[in-house]
């Protein structure tokens, strides 16, 4: 039976200062997270449900776009776990290797990437996150709405960033843009992008598979 | 109430037929062109000032709250309005018109969020007071313990849609089918596109109530409905919304 349980950050609450408070993952993460983890786990008590893992779960009950009542707290709770392992003490800038290669050839340059990830955060109206994800073996970025999440659709998400206003109001208030640029200059995690990348490449051709020589 | 319009005016020139003078014609007379001035109403839309001042509802919503409220996220909301409507036809509708034009039930047209946003601000100004909360009176509490029961358990429904508004939104107290009831929406939406009537609200979008109650969204209805609330405003709106909507049997006058 599962009791899914509130996972730490990878790194302490005041640990991405000045970027993001500890005041604002003491709020984010302790109280918003805490909660999504707590109500999920009420919600499902007791139920076949509990027997799902967290990805399973928010596949399920997103049940085809008619989704069931758990789904907004078990896509929270699974967002905000991917969220946390996203930035870094430490993160920002650019990366290198396959995954600078990779946004290079689906978004024309580093820049081009920059620009298309911040338009979609700023245009995300109301409560959303921005992903970067692999669809159809590309790169590209994906903006959904409240709970929503790529994993609904097949697609792997290789990194995101919160716009629900609680993420930045306490450090930003109404300064989206500015939380946008401090995520990309000085948050995000491009090693954890990495990762991801290449436990996806166990599932996706990202180019034309090679056929080793004997 | 709608942002107020300002008006500029503006010349058109075109050709046309009119009479140089006189109404009898006359074989001579030759069909002549003059120009024809005609105003077109340009609609620009201002960020009107709550009601009261942007400390006066301290300490249950603060100033700086009003500040970045206000002063920031409505204000943005009117400015990028302006621009999107600029130079198109839709400049001539006032505020409520275009939120409902650019619904476009359902198919909602660029302009809709900002237009709703800007909408639902104003009215949110109006519905609190320095001073407010508490009961209502009259035949708003007549009315409110008739479609609910009771006071109580309208504030028991009210504020258990505010916390279940999952993401941003509002929740508002509307006259429908000549009933009172509780309406949850999201984001920019509100009741005037399904062409009910809005006799207050409560913003549940984060920015609202993010600086004074963090994560806390039920403290935050709770100071909204003991100490904000302005039900002045909801009688007002109950008044107003008789001249559209018999709220019970029409008494025919003796005599």
């Amino acid at each position: 039976m599962a009791k899914f349980e509130l996972r730490t950050p990878p790194y302490a609450l005041d640990a991405l200062e000045p970027h993001m408070s500890k005041q604002t993952l003491e709020f984010h993460w302790g109280k918003h997270h805490r909660a999504y983890i707590d109500n999920l786990n009420k919600q499902i008590d007791g139920t076949d449900l509990e027997r799902k893992n967290l990805e399973e779960l928010v596949k399920l009950s997103y049940n085809n776009g008619n989704p069931q009542a758990c789904f907004n707290n078990a896509g929270q709770a699974w967002n905000h776990d991917f969220f946390w392992s996203s930035i870094y003490p430490g993160g920002g800038g650019q990366p290198d290797g396959e995954v600078l290669e990779l946004i290079e050839r689906d978004f024309g340059s580093f820049e081009e990437f920059a620009k298309e990830f911040k338009a979609a955060g700023v245009s995300q109206f109301g409560s959303g996150w921005v992903w970067l994800i692999l669809k159809d073996a590309k790169l590209s970025v994906l903006k959904t709405s409240n709970a929503l999440n790529p994993l609904i659709w097949g697609y792997i998400p290789l990194t995101v960033v919160d716009v629900w206003e609680h993420a930045y109001y306490l450090d930003f208030q109404n300064h989206r843009p500015d939380y946008l640029n401090t995520f990309l200059d000085k948050l995000i995690s491009w090693e954890a992008v990495a990762g991801r990348l290449a436990r996806a490449k166990a599932f996706v051709n990202l180019g034309e598979p090679t056929i080793p020589e004997k």
